[in-house]
């Protein structure tokens, strides 16, 4: 079985948003969202005698993310980098990453949860969307079998079980697994491994936002703070505490 | 104006986050509604504030299963100068792919919008707040759980049934077996009260006393990453950056450090009360009654209180 997955490179540290550009500031050090390396090793745990092609949209410096994906052990890596898709939101990067995964037409896209920069948690709708593949999201459990992809899903309301029939895009939740970390043969092995930089040209798409970003501001404050200490009588306090604010 | 409002519902009844956010739709103009399922007609959301409701109802569609979604909306969405959901598991998927289906913004994780669509989106673990806008129509937007809540209004709205046609891919996925909401409470993310529990209850045994209260509020119980890796309490329940975002009237953070990955999930609550055992918690940083003490001790007292004020 073929299998991509798509990865994130994301700033490291509390992030910074550019007041110029008003764009998240990707300038400085990053690595691969580790929400990511859930699907990566899931996608290693599912391949059998198959491949695993890591897949990332991002600058030059993306590519840190997806040795690191080819040290876990994905075969192959493919970053589409072109600077006219700087700040794309949902609508263009899922048109370059489905243009990128058509050319790969692997059985089933992994996705990982979340990113951690950009707290989305949406594009493999929009890729399975453009793909026309089924698609299941929050995946605590997945198995294939006789073409079939078998997911446990985490919802609001408890787990789902759904299947679809390959090729299907995933989303897998961080509780899936436990991501291996890269062993030092891993390391030096990822540098020999086949990696491809495309273009956007090369995809043959564009990159069209149809969001923006208008203003920064400070984030509304909470009201004053009271703090007690809890002698005996503690519990008494916070029933009027609760009453006061008309909670009971 | 004219924004459609996708009605999000569980067991024949409609999700409070979605009624929240029709609340704000009528608020800046019309607002209409759509529902699909599987005998979903008989939901009234004229007393919501809906106009117009598009009733999609029909057994293929009674799986909670974001594609099918996508076919229904796609069709009405074009009308509209926005569509708004309700975060959830669901709503999302029907968002981001309604979104590559019309190559429509979407701007997520919202707290607000005005009148003349400027979103309001908190990032960077809400240490900055982020005016976001839209370059074409329909706006597509999803809304943070809990960002508003229902209001009734006592109308009656125009029901109007819709053609489905579904596309091929939308209908592969097929739900094997569907989850069921517990019987045992309120969801978390439509609780007004949460009693959440962190490592500082001690055991799993411990979150008793987290039940306990939450009972006595009315409330759902919630728990920190620490302890569901831990095994203590089940994922469903977690609130934080990997789990559920909330904002309940009230919260209750027992034996809770107030880590990052927590406080994003919950730091919008109205009013939050914390018992930790630690004076330099973080949580305290950020609640409305911090309480210095043992929350075994405190908390059975508490319930009690609590629960006499009731009779």
């Amino acid at each position: 079985m073929k299998i991509a997955v798509c990865i994130k490179h994301v700033p490291e540290g509390a992030g910074r948003i550019d007041p110029g550009s008003k764009r998240l500031d990707r300038s400085g050090e990053g690595a691969l969202n580790h929400f990511d390396a859930n699907a990566v090793e899931e996608a290693l745990r599912l391949k059998g005698d198959g491949e695993v092609v890591a897949v990332s949209m991002g600058p030059a410096k993306a590519a840190d993310s997806l040795r690191k994906a080819l040290a876990m052990g994905a075969d192959r890596a493919v970053l589409v980098s072109d600077d006219a898709a700087a700040g794309s939101d949902l609508v263009a990067t899922s048109t370059v990453l489905a243009g990128a995964l058509a050319r790969e037409n692997a059985d089933l896209v992994l996705f990982g949860q979340q990113a951690s920069d950009a707290d989305g948690a949406v594009l493999w709708a929009a890729v399975a969307e453009r793909l026309r593949r089924p698609v299941v999201s929050q995946a605590a459990e997945v198995t294939v079998a006789d073409g079939t992809v078998r997911v446990k899903r985490q919802t609001e309301f408890g787990y789902d079980v759904i299947e679809a029939p390959l090729p299907a895009v995933v989303a897998v939740s961080d509780a899936i697994n436990e991501p291996r970390y890269p062993s030092l043969k891993g390391i030096m092995g990822a540098k020999k491994k086949p990696f491809d930089t495309l273009s956007l040209a090369d995809i043959g798409v564009e990159a069209v936002s149809k969001t923006e970003v208008l203003a920064l501001g400070a984030p509304p404050a909470r009201g004053d703070a009271r703090k007690i200490e809890g002698d005996g009588n503690a519990a008494q306090a916070i029933v009027d505490f609760l009453a006061e604010k008309r909670l009971i | 104006m004219s924004v459609l409002v996708f009605v999000e519902h569980h067991d024949g009844a409609p999700q409070k986050g979605s009624l929240g956010v029709l609340a704000k739709a009528a608020s800046l103009g019309d607002a209409d509604a759509v529902l699909v399922g599987s005998g979903v007609s008989s939901i009234d959301l004229g007393k919501y504030g809906a106009k117009t409701v598009h009733v999609a109802d029909d057994a293929a569609l009674e799986a909670p299963l974001p594609q099918p979604r996508v076919d229904v909306i796609a069709k009405l969405a074009p009308n509209y100068d926005a569509v708004f959901f309700a975060n959830s598991v669901l709503a999302a998927d029907v968002a981001a792919g309604l979104a590559a289906r019309l190559d429509a913004g979407l701007n997520w994780d919202l707290v607000d919008v005005t009148a003349d669509f400027v979103g309001k989106r908190p990032a960077l673990q809400d240490t900055v707040l982020v005016d976001v806008g839209w370059t074409s129509t329909p706006r597509l937007a999803l809304f943070r759980s809990g960002s508003f809540d229902a209001q009734e209004t006592g109308g009656t709205a125009n029901v109007q049934p819709v053609d489905i046609a579904l596309e091929d891919f939308s209908t592969e996925a097929r739900m094997v077996e569907q989850a069921h909401a517990e019987a045992s409470g309120p969801s978390i993310e439509d609780a007004d009260v949460i009693v959440a529990g962190g490592r500082g209850l001690g055991s799993p045994e411990n979150f008793s006393l987290a039940e306990e209260l939450a009972r006595a509020l009315g409330g759902a119980v919630g728990a920190t990453r620490a302890v569901v890796d831990a095994g203590w309490y089940p994922y469903s329940a977690q609130i934080g950056q990997t789990g559920k975002t909330v904002s309940p009237k009230l919260y209750v953070a027992l034996g809770i450090s107030g880590a990052i990955q927590h406080k994003v999930g919950m730091q919008s609550s109205n009013v939050i009360v914390a018992i930790n055992k630690d004076p330099n918690a973080p949580i305290f940083e950020f609640s409305d009654l911090g309480v210095v003490g043992d929350v075994h001790e405190i908390v059975p007292k508490l319930t009690e209180l609590v629960n006499q004020r009731k009779h």
